[in-house]
């Protein structure tokens, strides 16, 4: 199974019906496997704190949600996560691109890079890094915690991780 | 008519309706003159009530209204498009818009100058777009309940604000009752 397949099982088999996306070239194969499934209403958005009004919604409406979405978001996002997904305890899984890694051929992606752990360290959102293929078997088990726990939760993943080296 | 004005003239009938309100006095308002459990307040992030009506109109049945502010959907001006393209006729988006940011002061908006939210929504591909005079609002918004059509109501009406309390039910109090109220409503 290719780990575009893997990580939307993983969505599926936990629940998640709804998804939105802002695209990152790492995550089109992902992207695109939701879109593909028929289990999955896939709702792209414009910016990501609208994907993730849309999330906060669509968990209302008793579909669990996600978002998928590059690690420069985070600059967008931080008071979407706070006063609506943290303060409302809505779970949000959130599949991030972490760009500005190893393997990062444009330096300005550096610059979000230095500050996204930190980011999400200072909001206390639980935080894992898939660096290797095998990391990604964690997932199922991060999507149970996520929705136990009713917080936002982020899966940063490498470029090393994508290219599966 | 100002804002709360209109929302009194709706009343009777969004009470018995899945409602999301905006941030702000437009929550402070409905939550005095009528607070239900089928009313979603909030508290925080502006600029977000149309998406989260949104996806909660796609993610179930019953009908969903979104209130908004002009202020609020300039902020979020990308959910246009989304609203347009991912259509739910069980959705319903109420743009109050008075020309101003009421919440902070009644600084003006763009949407009170040159800029009509009506022909961005329509340029943005909603189909149905009804732009009405604030006295007009509780019947339009009848109609479009009657229509099963999505519809963005952009209601034009004067700025001014009214003395309100704070809301002080817990958020995830306001947001469970919610949650359990649509649930049953959907069996």
């Amino acid at each position: 199974m290719s780990i575009n397949k893997q990580i939307v099982t993983d969505m599926v088999n936990n629940g998640i019906s709804f998804i939105t996306t802002v695209p990152c070239k790492q995550l089109g194969g992902v992207i695109e496997e939701a879109e593909n499934h028929p289990e999955i209403m896939h709702v792209p958005c414009n910016k990501e704190d609208e994907g993730m009004g849309l999330c906060a919604g669509a968990f209302m409406g008793g579909k669990r949600s996600a978002i998928i979405m590059q690690n420069t978001a985070l600059g967008v996002t931080a008071n979407a996560l706070a006063t609506l997904i943290q303060f409302y305890h809505i779970p949000l899984p959130m599949l991030i691109s972490y760009r500005g890694e190893l393997g990062e051929p444009v330096a300005c992606q550096v610059e979000m890079a230095l500050h996204t752990k930190a980011l999400l360290a200072q909001m206390l959102i639980p935080t894992y890094h898939f660096h290797k293929r095998e990391d990604a078997k964690e997932l199922d088990k991060i999507l149970k915690y996520t929705f136990m726990c009713n917080k936002p939760v982020a899966i940063l993943t490498d470029a090393t991780f994508w290219k599966g080296e | 008519m100002i804002r709360s004005e209109v929302l009194k003239s709706l009343i009777p009938v969004i009470s018995d309706q899945f409602v999301v309100c905006n941030i702000g006095l437009p929550s402070q308002e409905l939550h005095m003159l009528d607070d239900q459990p089928t009313n979603f307040y909030m508290l925080g992030t502006m600029g977000l009530s149309s998406s989260i009506g949104l996806g909660l109109a796609l993610a179930q049945k019953q009908k969903i209204i979104a209130i908004d502010g002009d202020g609020s959907v300039l902020t979020n001006l990308g959910t246009l498009p989304t609203i347009a393209n991912n259509v739910a006729d069980n959705y319903i988006l109420l743009i109050i818009d008075n020309g101003s940011y009421g919440s902070t002061g009644d600084q003006p908006t763009y949407a009170g100058k040159k800029t009509s939210l009506a022909k961005v929504a329509e340029a943005c591909g909603c189909d149905n777009v009804i732009e009405c005079k604030a006295e007009d609002t509780a019947q339009v918004m009848k109609d479009a309940l009657a229509s099963d059509r999505m519809t963005v109501i952009v209601c034009k009406c004067r700025s001014g604000n009214i003395p309100v309390p704070n809301i002080t039910m817990d958020q995830v109090v306001i947001r469970d009752r919610f949650m359990k109220t649509l649930a049953a409503a959907n069996g």
